[in-house]
């Protein structure tokens, strides 16, 4: 504890001297949203000085998941037969019909799962059943969804499919990038999605671009250690790629997940929300597994349903506005009433602002919206 | 972990809209904000008096002087048995300690079965053993009880529903109203355990779990607290939604600036562990064997001596004090130097995706 604490202090005194120096004001875009929740709950945000901006990417992979994916899982939910299994962060995003969460207290049976496997067992456990699998997020999932699929065959089950929502980080940074709407002078690069696809991925974003990028773990520690990093190179004007959670990530990262992602997807274009479509930023199964695919299997296609009037969720995950920019903020959108995935989601940047960064008044206004009187019962 | 209410399997399909507004989800058995909700709009409005209105652990039962307190609660943790405990444990210890953090000490319980059809009678016997053994432990008995079957699957195996009535010391009077700035705020110890315990328990049986809930009965603890020390003005076990939700309704209810130190506040390595792995944050995680204590800055050393003369109050600290402010927020100085607020969580917890 005692070397936590002094490395975490080393680590701030060197981000306040080199943000010292900075030739003009600097922001930086965490991409992944574990980050985004660790920076808040560390209190990261109210070290940094006035020049230093750390923004949020697209990296939550409940916020990034268009509408039209959502409303497929839930009405897929609502077919009879049908066993929808998910990860828990999934459960409360609102589309056009609701949540998973409400369809589940309707009477859907959908089940939160920890691992993608348990949705294999439950479809070999559960022959009557037709289970499918929501596959979302990052290269962190994809290879948990590789597996529970070989295994599936291997099993020779005809009641396991899965709907896939898979993206790719890269593609989307790139976009980003493109779209010239938004100014960053570097990324935090996520070391869970680094530890996949090894931290040379980010190669490009740092010889096309000209920006540094720092991979970086997700303790207290090595956040502000990234930061700092990042403040240096923006200081020195150096574009270069570092590694600082070398424990885990290496340069190539595990060709086995990675080659476990490939025998069974293939990059398709893919419509993010608050991005659009981005082309070769999705996957889709390969022919040879396209019996899983629960989108032909079921003959649903995604409706392109609108997003909620007034939620700027998509301006949010882009960094084109900050969630206390947003009308809805705190005041129709709340933790427990969520108009966009970004509140929805323990890490969407509107639920870790709500949570730990709302100051003052502003709290006092919002717990209105909250509309009880905050009491805690056991009744 | 009392969310464990399952809906049934196969249910008809067809295009139900369920909103939170109009029908009950979940969450709102989270004892977050939705259960505050749920309580605030459909319950006090129909049930409020006097008495329910204070929201507290137990009433003090009207007309009897102030001596009686009176407390319920229902138990539906699935697994039925886990690392540290079992359903009957936490049926008496709940009940117990919330009779105890009001200053009561507990007279007797009653207990309110309900059994799913087909529930093995081994494991229920099993279970009531736990009640006895803990019930013992606590030096109180069930006096009163009631036994009831449905058919299976319109139940999950056992839930619980304990009824508790305690005498209260003359001189106590816990209540939020007596915290002034100045105050200091005390945990009995390590938070999280019980929480992560089950919930690894429940959703990932495979993994060899070295978490153990921490589930006690801890009305011999506070007996001798309220005894020793002068200066004690509130108590609350944090159960669920854990030590933020206790916190945050202290600001709330006072109205004042509760500030707690990271670093003085004790989660164990393989509780934070489990913890990062679910992407949940310890201090929203339930707990069935902690209580946190505000005391006069001038008792807070004599509450942690006394705590820490049971075995259930050895890694007894303090963990923060009030302030004079009066925004209503409780502020976390975290480990690194940053100041962050602490909110009352939301209902059910869900593990994050990655």
């Amino acid at each position: 504890m005692t070397q936590r604490l002094a490395d975490s202090h080393a680590a701030i005194e060197r981000l306040l001297d080199a943000a010292k120096a900075l030739p003009k004001p600097a922001a930086f875009m965490e991409i992944c949203g574990t980050h985004t929740v660790a920076a808040f709950r560390c209190g990261l945000h109210s070290l940094m000085p006035a020049n230093v901006k750390l923004v949020s990417g697209p990296g939550c992979p409940v916020c990034v998941t268009s509408q039209g994916d959502i409303d497929m899982l839930i009405e897929l939910a609502q077919r009879p037969g049908v066993t929808l299994c998910t990860y828990g962060d999934m459960l409360r995003v609102t589309g056009a019909k609701g949540s998973l969460e409400e369809a589940r207290s309707g009477g859907a049976d959908v089940r939160v799962i920890y691992c993608s496997l348990d949705a294999v067992k439950l479809a070999a456990a559960e022959p009557k059943r037709n289970v499918v699998f929501a596959a979302v997020g990052f290269e962190t999932t994809t290879p948990a969804t590789a597996v529970a699929v070989l295994e599936a065959e291997r099993l020779g089950l005809t009641n396991f499919t899965a709907l896939v929502s898979h993206k790719r980080i890269l593609p989307a940074m790139r976009a980003l990038l493109d779209s010239k709407q938004v100014n960053v002078d570097g990324f935090m690069c996520p070391g869970h999605v680094s530890a996949i696809t090894g931290y040379a991925t980010f190669a490009t974003i740092v010889r096309r671009y000209k920006l540094p990028c720092v991979v970086a773990g997700f303790e207290d520690v090595q956040i502000a250690a990234a930061l700092a990093k990042l403040v240096e190179l923006a200081r020195d004007r150096k574009a270069s790629l570092e590694n600082l959670y070398p424990q885990v990530v290496s340069r190539w990262g595990n060709r086995r997940a990675q080659n476990l992602m490939r025998r069974v997807f293939r990059p398709v274009d893919a419509r993010w929300r608050g991005l659009g479509m981005i082309p070769d930023s999705g996957l889709a199964f390969r022919s040879r597994f396209s019996r899983f695919d629960a989108q032909s299997r079921y003959k649903i296609t995604p409706i392109d349903s609108p997003e909620p009037p007034g939620c700027r969720c998509g301006d949010v995950i882009t960094a084109r506005c900050t969630p206390a920019e947003c009308k809805l903020f705190a005041i129709a959108c709340t933790p427990v009433r969520p108009i966009g995935p970004c509140m929805v989601s323990s890490e969407g940047t509107c639920q870790a602002w709500f949570k730990y960064k709302r100051q003052g008044k502003s709290i006092a206004a919002s717990e209105d919206a909250v509309a009880t009187p905050s009491q805690e019962a056991r009744l | 972990m009392s969310n464990a209410m399952q809906e049934q399997p196969g249910t008809p399909p067809s295009a139900y809209r369920i909103d939170k507004s109009r029908h009950i989800v979940l969450a709102h058995g989270g004892g977050g904000q939705l259960t505050d909700e749920l309580i605030a709009h459909t319950l006090l409005p129909r049930l409020g008096n006097e008495s329910l209105g204070e929201l507290l652990d137990s009433s003090i039962v009207p007309g009897s002087a102030g001596r009686v307190a009176l407390t319920i609660d229902s138990y539906v943790v699935r697994p039925l048995s886990f690392p540290g405990g079992d359903i009957g444990r936490l049926a008496v210890s709940g009940t117990v300690n919330d009779l105890a953090v009001c200053g009561a000490e507990p007279m007797g319980l009653a207990l309110s079965l309900i059994l799913a059809e087909g529930l093995e009678r081994k494991v229920l016997e099993s279970v009531i053993d736990s009640v006895r053994a803990t019930a013992d432990e606590a030096g109180v008995k069930v006096i009163t009880g009631d036994t009831k079957v449905v058919g299976r699957g319109q139940a999950d195996g056992v839930y619980i529903t304990t009824a508790g009535v305690g005498s209260v010391n003359g001189k106590t009077r816990l209540h939020p109203d007596q915290i002034r700035p100045g105050d200091v705020v005390i945990v009995s110890g390590s938070i999280a355990d019980h929480g992560l315990a089950v919930m690894l328990a429940r959703e990932m049986p495979e993994v060899q779990s070295v978490l153990w809930s921490d589930v006690a009965p801890l009305n011999r603890m506070i007996a001798r607290l309220l005894e020793k020390v002068n200066g004690v003005v509130f108590m609350r076990d944090p159960t669920r939604g854990g030590l933020a939700c206790v916190v945050a309704d202290i600001a709330t209810r006072t109205g004042l600036h509760v500030v707690l130190e990271e670093l003085r506040i004790l989660v164990r390595p393989e509780t934070q562990h489990a913890a990062d792995m679910l992407g949940l944050d310890p201090l929203e995680v339930a707990n069935e064997g902690k209580v946190v204590v505000v005391t006069r800055p001038e008792a807070a050393e004599a509450a942690i001596a006394a705590l820490k003369e049971d075995a259930h109050g050895q890694d007894a600290r303090i963990i923060g004090r009030i302030e004079p402010e009066r925004d209503g927020l409780c502020e976390l100085h975290t480990v690194i130097g940053g100041r962050r607020i602490l909110q009352k969580p939301y209902g059910e917890q869900l593990p994050r995706i990655c």
